[in-house]
């Protein structure tokens, strides 16, 4: 197949930055999106120009890494999938396709699609954990825990970090995968004794990066490649309420 | 011509340090016997931690809970993304939970004897000790592992166990493990015990009076090369496997850190012994980046074969039954789809050989759960694989429900790695290695469910309490020589600036295909003496073609990515050599490493315990590798061949 490719180009964080056109021949439907990438940019390199830069390690959907906006999706246009796999099948000949990079103030473009999200890890470090050091933990069997609440505590926790709910919300919001670390740990009773401090650093945090308000647009949950569920963000609010009564 | 390299003999390496007495005593003795550093004084020791995965993340989080000043590194842009995030099937534990006959014992012998009598039985003893407290500190934290409606925990059978002791979260594991130990480490981040330095890589280790005292990194931002010097180094940089180019590992996943430690004075072990995956996607075409693995729980229900005629190119519903061959079943009828993963790999690859392979290139087999949706009901197999599935579905658009998944085996995890000691020092004092990137505990072969448990091992347990006996000597210490850091520097610039000149015709990307193709068909699943050779000539005349006409485009100073990929692929190639002298060397066949000249009437791979049983560690020098051999004594497990038939 022929793709044409519109991709964000921008040189570092104070360049403006403009869409460059290219074309990509003998594409195959088997690729993945990145590999078609990955040709356009073997091929930048031997003519001397700046291949596309981007983030991506895993390329299996869990590592969070890759981050790209495509024609307006934040991981394009399967449901559930990162854009590491999404396949070229679901396209066809003659396609043009824009590419973008994550789009929120509190992650400023450092390269073309690479971007700065070292504000999720500043969110974390707010109180997204259970203070427990290593060696002083009692037995794992001392403390049961019921499936039902493991289950959901385990959906919350699949949350891999990658940023497109924020990309994906009108206001820049970091609610979900906020609400979605706060989840994790408040359902599980290892996680009761910090649950109500930690909701409200956490969304303290959240607030001084300069993320927006969460409005229930459910954007981010229409993106998320994990689907985390909009009633993380319930229970985060009602956990933030309860700690600043 | 390129001569071969050869290697010369040194002198035997006979103390590990592990102490003596009864094996479940030992790591007590050790603790006991490690020197403690008094905490006003740790605030003052600084260490550094080069990787954020199971093992340095877990580390990193642990010192700096212990009082020490930490400098923590990885190159992705958050510590929460190293590759352990990937790992899939779960983790081993001796918790006996399940009472079907598990124990500290149990572990410690199906390890030894799982890596074919390979690795050292106190390193493994300990390790089976320390799996339990693991398990605990997950918990603890909040790692969501699956449970049962009585609120325990669940376990499950994995690669062939006969007990039940591995710890899962869906198919998720290593992603849960891993938030655990980032959160950990953000919690220390935020106490500000540990400084974090995200796109940063390692690129040189400084060595000043014999010890190792700070790294080189480059800041993959803005390309500055910065100097980080330290009372300790810890390595945590993982596996090597990316070799081959096409493997299960992250894109990123690299020799580069351990190879610079190595060339300043770090003995490398077992280089050559590597797992090959038996169940992962085959490759689709020429512009492959990576391969993607299923699970092997797979393998509990899923029936292997393929079509008994050569070039059968019928769709697999076409096949009769009586025209099938259910190899794994036929040859290994006590095993059956559940041999250990070398011997299932290699079976795979024997029939791909006899032209019966089936899928793009007859590089695959099929995975066929018709039987099992069959006797369990669809909804069950869904249950229990649905993820697995649907990640197939979307790489290659086929349905596993309709159609037998295609597999084929792929590279994924080196057994071998930096030598260390029982403390995980390595040959250069003040050089700890830890996880995948040591050689310690698996011998010549992995059991599944084991390195999330190694990495750990090693970083929540057991080097935070052997480090302090050598930091306790640190005020001694005398301060870095100011050459051996511009040595350092310079040796980084120099590299770089080298790989920016050369503005040649081909990409680094492409060379790293070309070295992962001779790596996997010379030095891959099976080896032979003519095949080593023939990639001891390869290797050295690409690397050169390499240096002379590599091109990197951009500049030194900016995020570059080809940059990064070239300063790898360099790195690549020296270690590709050293894995083909060492599985020259030993012409035995051991777990991972099957030399086709040692086989039995049956196939089977043949150790050879006379000459082979030790520790292959390699010195680096200019002049070609010196070997020094660490024998392994074996006082509690009998060696024996492996059968599985
Ligand atoms: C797909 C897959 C599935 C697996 N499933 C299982 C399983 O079910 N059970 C099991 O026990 N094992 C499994 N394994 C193996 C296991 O996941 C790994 O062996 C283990 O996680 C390695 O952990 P680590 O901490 O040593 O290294 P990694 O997690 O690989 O971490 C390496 C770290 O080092 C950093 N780094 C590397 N090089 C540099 C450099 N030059 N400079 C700076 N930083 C650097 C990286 O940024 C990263 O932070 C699996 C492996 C794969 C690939
Ligand atoms: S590259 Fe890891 S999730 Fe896409």
């Amino acid at each position: 197949m022929k793709i044409t490719l519109k991709v964000w180009r921008q040189k570092g964080p104070s360049d403006k930055g403009r869409l460059v056109s290219y074309v990509v021949d003998d594409v195959s439907p088997d690729m993945s999106f990145l590999e078609m990438l990955d040709v356009l940019n073997e091929r930048l390199i031997l003519t001397g120009d700046d291949p596309v830069a981007f983030d991506h390690d895993c390329r299996e959907g869990i590592c969070g890494m890759c981050s790209m906006v495509i024609d307006g999706t934040p991981h394009g246009p399967q449901r559930a999938t990162t854009t590491c796999q999404l396949h070229m099948r679901h396209y066809k000949d003659g396609d043009t396709i824009t590419i973008e990079p994550w789009r929120a103030a509190p992650f400023p473009v450092v390269k073309d699609l690479v971007v700065d999200r070292s504000a999720f890890d500043r969110i974390i470090q707010a109180g997204g954990f259970i203070s427990v050091p290593a060696g002083s933990a009692p037995d794992a069997h001392s403390m049961p825990v019921a499936k039902n609440d493991a289950d959901d505590a385990f959906d919350a926790a699949t949350c891999i970090g990658c940023g497109a709910c924020v990309a994906a919300c009108p206001n820049g919001s970091a609610a979900l995968f906020t609400g979605a670390k706060i989840t994790h740990l408040g359902l599980l009773p290892q996680g009761q004794p910090e649950r109500m401090a930690r909701a409200k650093a956490m969304v303290e945090q959240m607030d001084a990066e300069g993320f927006g308000g969460c409005t229930n647009t459910g954007e981010c949950v229409a993106v998320c490649p994990k689907g985390i569920s909009l009633d993380v963000i319930g229970r985060m609010n009602a956990d933030f309420l309860k700690s600043s009564k | 011509m390129n001569r071969i390299v050869d290697y010369t003999v040194g002198e035997p390496i006979r103390d590990a340090k592990a102490p003596t007495g009864p094996i479940e005593d030992r790591w007590e003795t050790r603790k006991f016997k490690a020197r403690l550093v008094n905490p006003a004084n740790k605030r003052k020791l600084h260490v550094i931690v080069v990787g954020t995965g199971l093992a340095g993340g877990s580390a990193a989080a642990t010192l700096g809970e212990l009082g020490y000043r930490v400098t923590s590194f990885c190159y992705q842009d958050s510590p929460r993304r190293a590759h352990s995030i990937a790992a899939q099937g779960g983790i081993n534990a001796a918790k006996n939970y399940r009472g079907d006959g598990d124990s500290i014992y149990r572990l410690f012998y199906d390890t030894v004897k799982g890596g074919d009598f390979r690795a050292r039985e106190s390193n493994v003893y300990r390790l089976a000790q320390v799996s339990v407290n693991i398990i605990d500190q997950a918990v603890a934290q909040g790692v969501p592992f699956a449970r049962e409606y009585g609120g325990l925990l669940d376990t499950r059978s994995f690669g062939g166990a006969q007990v039940s002791r591995t710890f899962y979260a869906r198919g998720q594991t290593g992603q849960q493990l891993l938030l655990g130990a980032y959160a950990a480490l953000e919690r220390q981040i935020a106490a500000g015990n540990v400084t974090m330095n995200t796109r940063h890589e390692m690129l040189e280790l400084i060595v000043s009076d014999g010890r190792a005292r700070g790294i080189v990194v480059r800041d993959m931002v803005s390309g500055e090369v910065e100097t980080h010097l330290a009372d300790a180094v810890v390595l945590a940089t993982g596996g090597y496997g990316n070799v081959f180019f096409l493997s299960t590992n992250a894109k990123g996943c690299n020799t580069t850190a351990i190879w610079r430690a190595h060339q300043k004075g770090a003995m490398f072990a077992n280089p050559c012994y590597t797992q090959i995956h038996p169940t992962c996607i085959p490759v689709s075409g020429e512009y492959q980046s990576k391969l993607t693995l299923m699970s092997e729980s797979l393998r509990n229900d899923g029936r292997v074969w393929v079509p008994l005629a050569k070039g059968d190119a019928r769709a697999p519903g076409d096949i009769p039954e009586d025209e099938r061959d259910y190899y794994l079943e036929r040859i290994y009828p006590a095993f059956g789809n559940l041999v250990p993963r070398d011997i299932a790999s290699r079976a795979a690859k024997n029939v791909c050989d006899e032209g019966r392979g089936v899928g793009p290139g007859g590089l695959g087999v099929y995975l066929d759960f018709a039987d099992a949706i069959e006797r369990l009901g669809r909804d069950a197999v869904e249950e229990k694989y649905g993820n697995l599935f649907e990640m197939y579905e979307r790489i290659t658009g086929e349905d596993p429900y309709r159609q037998p998944m295609r597999i084929y085996p792929a590279v994924h995890y080196t057994m071998g790695g930096l030598w260390v000691d029982y403390d995980l020092q390595s040959t250069v004092p003040g050089l700890f290695v830890i996880g995948e990137a040591n050689f310690s505990d698996h011998g010549a072969n992995r059991l599944g469910a084991s390195a999330l448990m190694q990495g750990l091992a090693d970083g929540y347990f057991v080097l935070p309490a052997t480090i302090g006996d050598y930091l306790a000597d640190a005020h001694r210490f005398d301060p870095v020589d100011d050459v051996a850091v511009a040595e350092a520097e310079i040796s980084v610039r120099t590299k770089i600036n080298r790989l920016l000149s050369i503005n040649g015709t081909r990409t680094p990307d492409s060379f790293h295909r070309e070295l992962g193709r001779i790596m996997w068909e010379f030095c891959g699943m099976e080896r032979t003496e003519e095949s080593l050779n023939k990639a001891l000539e390869l290797i050295p005349s690409l690397r050169e073609e390499f240096w002379r006409d590599v091109k990197v485009s951009g500049t030194a100073e900016e995020l570059n990515q080809v940059l990064e990929k070239a300063g790898r692929v360099a790195d690549f190639f020296d270690l590709a050599e050293l894995m083909c002298v060492d599985a020259l060397h030993r012409t035995e066949s051991c777990g991972g490493h099957f030399r086709a000249e040692s086989q039995d009437a049956d196939g089977e791979a043949l150790r050879d315990d006379e000459h082979f049983a030790y520790v292959a560690a390699w010195e680096w020098s200019d002049q070609g590798p010196i070997l020094h051999k660490e024998d392994l004594e074996y006082e509690y497990v009998t060696m024996t061949q492996r059968s599985y038939k």
